[in-house]
């Protein structure tokens, strides 16, 4: 298990070294000079050399890479151009701002998901599993900024119940797990997790589905199992699937969360890289990139290795 | 019903939906006595082995008549008896052991789970019993096999393994749904041997479901032949394959490989298909295939009537039948 553990991590370095390159190639290829948005229009070309030299814009590609990845590999991805402060510790709090929502997010869509998926599973045709599958259907077609916009409409400008944004009731942007800062996850939340939901509810009922048709569930009956002996043996069974599921949502989550935290204004990565677009800022686009598709990388490894924790048949190193 | 009865089946009827595939089922097996239960795919005979553990989703099929394990009225359990009924006092062995095992879970949990579901024991106990039934079926370095996933042993091992899970709660009848189809042919013949021997050593009854005529005759004691949902033969295994009296039966002798190999013969087969079970003829339902097949038998379907000791043939012209094959053995041996 540790050898495979090992090999799995090997096999990560190129598709890292590759994400490195995509990175730092796609902000380069966009159009637009990153300098203009913070320099007055007006500044003379003697400033906006200096300006340039400064952040090393006027070497060529290849070096600027090579200098930004050694700068990368000693943690420092360099200082936001829009507030001089440094990327890292810019993309960190975003980061685990999102990893808050993004867990919360994946754990109620996991939790309703399997739920749904269980129940549509195992009394397929029956109006429950009708049920079950309109909703996951509704929360994998409805535009969740749209659904965003609904519920603060209901929850938070008619009822009053919740705040419609942040992440906090004193604006700074961290996040605390007590009930002030809970009611700040509620919406934004939910949102995000009615995809999820709608996916995990489908792949799981497929899933049970299959596995009550094989001929062990039969052979388990057979053999005198009761019905929560064989719903242990469809868990089991049905858990390495799901749990990847779950794994990739949540990177999903991670990284594709710009439309809800920007409805919600939670100040997370996504927020983040959307103020990064804007305001062309360049080494934080770059930065919050790179962590978060080394993020994804992570994710899948981890995934990897519990799927091959839980199935046996998965061949080991 | 007496003492002596393993398995009593009274009219067994079982459908799903408009099909009606096991349609009248009388059969006896007696304690420690093998049974094989041959026919062709879909002649109800893996219905009818399931039945005896009503293994069919409960809304989805429909079961009447009689079925009786040592004198218990299998229809009558409840679910919490039926649950505590399987694989206690009968159980089951499979076509495929591939697929009847949990992929997830050693073979080992598996039989262990079997055992604490039906018995008082500590864990250790039971892995220790499972050890021992591991041995019983000669599986080599057993200890080492216990913990072995199914992909990991091989098509023969893993009936062998099968079995062992099948005996694990010392069960008065097994049900062997065509053990051996899935496995090598070298294979086979090991797997039918060590039924056999169980079923002397433990005093087993055993009803074994196959479209082989050599693996019933290996096995059984007595063989009965299905076709529609119906039986339309039974008798000792002897009397089976030496005197035959249903056309049915005699079609499925002939049409046996091992007659047609060495002469360059064609292979002979029974024409046409079983019918259609939604939609079923008057009359006997093998008529359409017959070469026997005359007025009265598309009109009125022939009971099972006795033609031997033992021995009982649902044909309106069963003698005939019976002398076609005799004068067609004795062509044969006059060929050779």
């Amino acid at each position: 298990m540790l050898l495979y553990i090992l090999k799995r991590l090997l096999y990560v370095t190129p598709v890292a070294f590759g994400v490195s390159v995509v990175c730092f190639a796609l902000v380069h290829l966009a159009p637009g000079d990153p300098l203009s948005a913070v320099l007055p229009a007006d500044a003379t070309q003697a400033t906006i050399d200096e300006m340039r030299a400064a952040y090393g814009f006027d070497k060529p590609l290849p070096v600027q890479y090579a200098i930004w990845l050694w700068h990368v590999l000693q943690g420092d991805l360099g200082t936001s151009i829009a507030t001089g402060r440094p990327v890292l510790g810019e993309v960190a709090r975003a980061v685990v701002n999102s990893l808050i929502l993004a867990s919360v997010a994946t754990l109620i869509g996991f939790t309703f998901g399997t739920l749904f998926g269980f129940v549509a599973g195992y009394h397929r045709n029956s109006i429950l599993d009708r049920a079950a599958s309109a909703l996951s259907v509704f929360g994998v077609s409805v535009p969740h900024y749209w659904l965003g916009m609904v519920l603060v409409i209901i929850f938070s400008a008619t009822l009053g119940w919740l705040p419609p944004t942040g992440a906090g009731p004193d604006g700074s942007g961290n996040w605390r797990p007590d009930f002030e800062h809970l009611r700040y996850i509620i919406l934004p939340a939910i949102t995000m997790s009615v995809i999820p939901t709608g996916i995990i509810a489908r792949t799981v009922r497929a899933l049970v589905a299959d596995i009550l048709a094989q001929d062990f569930v039969e052979a388990l009956r057979a053999k005198g199992m009761n019905e929560w002996g064989v719903f242990k043996h469809v868990v089991r069974n049905a858990a390495p699937t799901a749990l990847a599921i779950m794994g990739l949502q949540l990177g999903y989550l991670l990284g594709g969360s710009i439309l809800i935290e920007t409805v919600f204004a939670w100040p997370g990565t996504g927020f983040l890289l959307n103020a990064a677009i804007f305001q062309r800022d360049l080494p934080l686009l770059q930065g919050s990139i790179l962590v978060l598709a080394m993020f994804f990388v992570g994710l899948n490894l981890i995934v990897d290795v519990m799927q091959t924790a839980l199935d046996p048949r998965i061949e080991r190193a | 019903m007496t003492d002596t009865q393993a398995v009593v089946l009274k009219d067994l009827k079982v459908g799903f939906g408009k099909v009606q595939v096991v349609d009248g089922v009388d059969l006896t097996l007696e304690r420690g006595q093998a049974m094989a239960l041959i026919g062709e795919s879909g002649s109800g005979k893996s219905v009818t082995l399931r039945a005896i553990l009503r293994l069919f989703p409960e809304g989805r099929s429909r079961i009447t008549g009689t079925v009786a394990v040592s004198g218990r009225d299998v229809l009558g359990l409840s679910k919490r008896e039926l649950a505590d009924y399987r694989g206690r006092e009968v159980s089951m062995i499979f076509q495929e052991p591939l697929l009847a095992f949990d992929p997830v879970y050693t073979v080992g949990q598996q039989i262990t789970e079997a055992i604490l579901r039906h018995e008082k024991v500590s864990k250790a106990e039971a892995r220790a019993r499972a050890l021992a039934l591991f041995e019983r079926v000669r599986i080599p370095s057993p200890e080492r096999r216990l913990d072995n996933f199914p992909h990991e042993m091989s098509g023969g091992m893993r009936q062998r393994a099968m079995i062992a899970l099948a005996l694990a709660c010392r069960p008065q009848v097994l049900l062997a749904d065509e053990p051996t189809t899935a496995l090598d042919a070298t294979v086979q013949i090991q797997i039918l041997l060590l039924l056999r021997e169980l079923q002397r050593d433990l005093g087993l009854s055993i009803i074994l479901v196959t479209h082989d005529l050599g693996a019933a005759v290996e096995v059984a004691d007595r063989i009965s032949v299905m076709y529609a949902g119906h039986i339309v033969e039974t008798g000792s295994a002897r009397q089976i394959v030496r005197d035959p009296h249903h056309p049915y039966t005699i079609g499925l002798l002939r049409s046996r490989a091992e007659g047609a190999m060495d002469k360059g013969a064609r292979l002979q087969t029974i024409p046409g298909s079983p019918p259609d079970l939604t939609n079923r003829p008057a009359g006997c339902p093998f008529a359409p295939r017959c070469f026997l097949a005359e007025e009265r038998c598309r009109r009125e379907r022939p009971p099972l009537g006795a033609v031997g000791d033992g021995h009982q043939a649902a044909c309106w012209r069963a003698e005939e039948a019976a002398a076609a094959f005799r004068a067609g053995q004795a062509r044969e041996l006059a060929c050779a």
